[in-house]
């Protein structure tokens, strides 16, 4: 750990992962950290694990590309990542911020509770699987199965959405702006109404990314799942 | 889960340092596959009649040197470079003539590989440890294909390590598993086709590698597996002069790209490429499922 130059909580503390391990990293963020304000995180190498489990109101900038679980189970914390982000970004995120400037591979903001996920470039498959409350943004396009049996919260794609989209859904809610080459079983494209219209909006301005929310449409749930029907013979 | 890890360089001068760049790709897959692990490494071809084949003999204490005099006496122009328990014959004699015959002379040794351009090495133990038993580190080519095993599907064997190949030139490593390969073994077998271990992916390997034969192109070849293979894989392949990536439908199993004007690097995931050269700087993706992609030397 290598504190720059200026008094303490103002300069960020900084991390070079390619001489320190994560370990150390992920043991100091968990530290008492009354004097710390900010994190930098250099050399991050794809590395796994990287800032997860945070509970404090850090602002922790990760210089390049992460591997596996990037600050996932994240709370409080404002994580920026200036690169790509491995599977399983932002994953089970409690509340706080997790911004991916390059694209996220799968399973991006998987089972996240709460906060908001920001990704720049691509999503892979099964973004926001299981989504539980928090919010994602995608600037780019979301791969298949995405937003699958997401419970709650609210999912952005300002692209295209691959196949099965929100198949199995529940009370979370996916704008696309783009096309959507399937939907899933269950997901239907429903109007938009006007707290739809501001709910993108909030979100778009929230994330830094201009586009008009008219422009999106709404997926939700058909709801037919809900109750068992046995006329069905499992064919959805 | 596996590690799998690609190079195809572009430059001439690159190709003396093709094995010094691939080693920390290899060993950053450890923690994917520390069990086994190998190489399929492609050279300037060989000329004429000439074809290699790559070599294995368990026993460390086998006299190379005696069987070169063998071979000598039997087959054409034979030149034997040993590395360990590896080596990579030379000759201008027929190579299925030499496939049949040397089990028999020898029993227990295997043909890894044929062809003008491959030599293959693959063993137990850490990456790190085979990189430095058959000296990774010093080889030199236009491309290769790399693996790090973590075995789920067969035992922790020599044979069932990857690179496969069938043919020449022809190589394949996998991520993931195939639920079905004794169904795609039989089916390859009533054609003739011939098995050496119990590993699913020789299977598609060998599947592969019929389609092309049948005059199948790569994608034509690949959209039949997706039809016959039941399981999920990341597949990287090797010929002459090609590598070539897909994965299934449903990419279960990850791969990462980084191109430069230099190379063409491919891995499991970035940390095998984060030491590579200007990375920063490279076009770095993700490929998408179900599609192929396709690099040419």
């Amino acid at each position: 750990m290598v504190s720059i130059a200026g008094a303490v909580g103002v300069a960020p503390t900084v991390f070079d992962l390619s001489k320190q391990s994560v370990r150390e990293l992920n043991k100091f963020v968990h530290s008492d950290l009354r004097d710390v304000t900010a994190v930098r995180i250099d050399s991050p190498n794809g590395a796994h694990n990287i800032a997860v489990a945070v509970d404090a109101p850090l602002r922790i900038e990760i210089d390049g590309n992460v591997g596996y679980f990037g600050a996932g189970l994240n709370k409080q914390a404002t994580v920026i990542i200036k690169g790509n982000a491995g599977p399983g970004v932002a994953e089970n995120m409690m509340s706080g911020r997790v911004e991916v400037t390059g694209f996220a591979s799968g399973s991006a903001g998987a089972s996240a509770h709460g906060g908001l996920l920001v990704i720049h470039g691509d999503a892979g498959l099964r973004c926001g699987i299981s989504l539980k409350g928090a919010d994602i943004v995608v600037g780019g396009d979301v791969g298949s199965f995405s937003a699958f049996m997401a419970q709650a919260g609210r999912i952005v794609v300002c692209g295209d959405a691959a196949e099965g989209l929100g198949d199995s859904l529940y009370e979370a809610v996916v704008y696309v702006r783009g096309n959507i080459r399937s939907l899933g079983a269950d997901a239907e494209v429903q109007p938009m109404r006007p707290e739809d219209t501001t709910a993108v909006t909030t979100l778009l301005a929230a994330a830094g990314i201009n586009h008009p929310a008219r422009e999106f449409k709404r997926v939700g749930s058909a709801r037919k799942l809900y109750h068992w029907n046995a006329d069905a013979n499992q064919e959805y | 889960m596996c590690g799998i890890v690609g190079l195809l360089v572009k430059k001439l001068e690159l190709r003396e340092r093709l094995g010094e760049l691939m080693v920390p790709m290899l060993i950053g897959m450890t923690e994917r596959g520390p069990d086994s692990s190998g190489m399929a490494v492609f050279t300037e071809p060989v000329t004429g009649m000439r074809r290699k084949l790559s070599l294995y003999f368990a026993d460390p204490a086998f006299d190379w040197k005696h069987a070169e005099g063998v071979l000598s006496e039997r087959y054409d122009d034979v030149s034997l470079t040993v590395e360990a328990n590896h080596a990579i014959l030379t000759t201008t004699s027929e190579p299925a003539a030499l496939r049949a015959w040397l089990p028999t002379e020898y029993p227990g040794m295997r043909v890894l590989s044929v062809g003008r351009s491959i030599d293959l090495y693959k063993d137990v133990g850490l990456p790190t440890e085979v990189a430095k038993r058959y000296h990774f580190g010093g080889m030199r080519g236009t491309h290769l294909v790399g693996h790090t095993r973590m075995a789920t599907e067969s035992a922790v064997t020599p044979e069932n390590a990857h690179p496969y190949t069938a043919g020449e030139d022809w190589c394949l490593v996998h991520n993931g598993s195939l639920a079905n390969p004794g169904s795609i073994q039989r089916k390859l077998e009533k054609l003739g086709v011939h098995f050496e271990s119990d590993c699913d992916t020789e299977g598609a390997c060998r599947y592969i590698h019929w389609r092309l034969e049948e005059g199948d192109t790569l994608e034509q070849a690949l959209e039949k597996a997706f039809e016959d293979f039941d399981g999920f894989f990341t597949f990287l392949m090797g010929t002459r002069n090609k590598l070539a990536l897909v994965r299934d439908p449903f990419a279960c199993k990850p791969a990462v790209v980084a191109e430069t004007d230099d190379y063409v690097a491919i891995a499991s995931e970035f940390r095998s490429l984060a030491h590579l050269p200007d990375v920063r700087h490279a076009r770095v993706f993700e490929p998408k499922p179900a599609e192929v992609y396709s690099w040419s030397v």
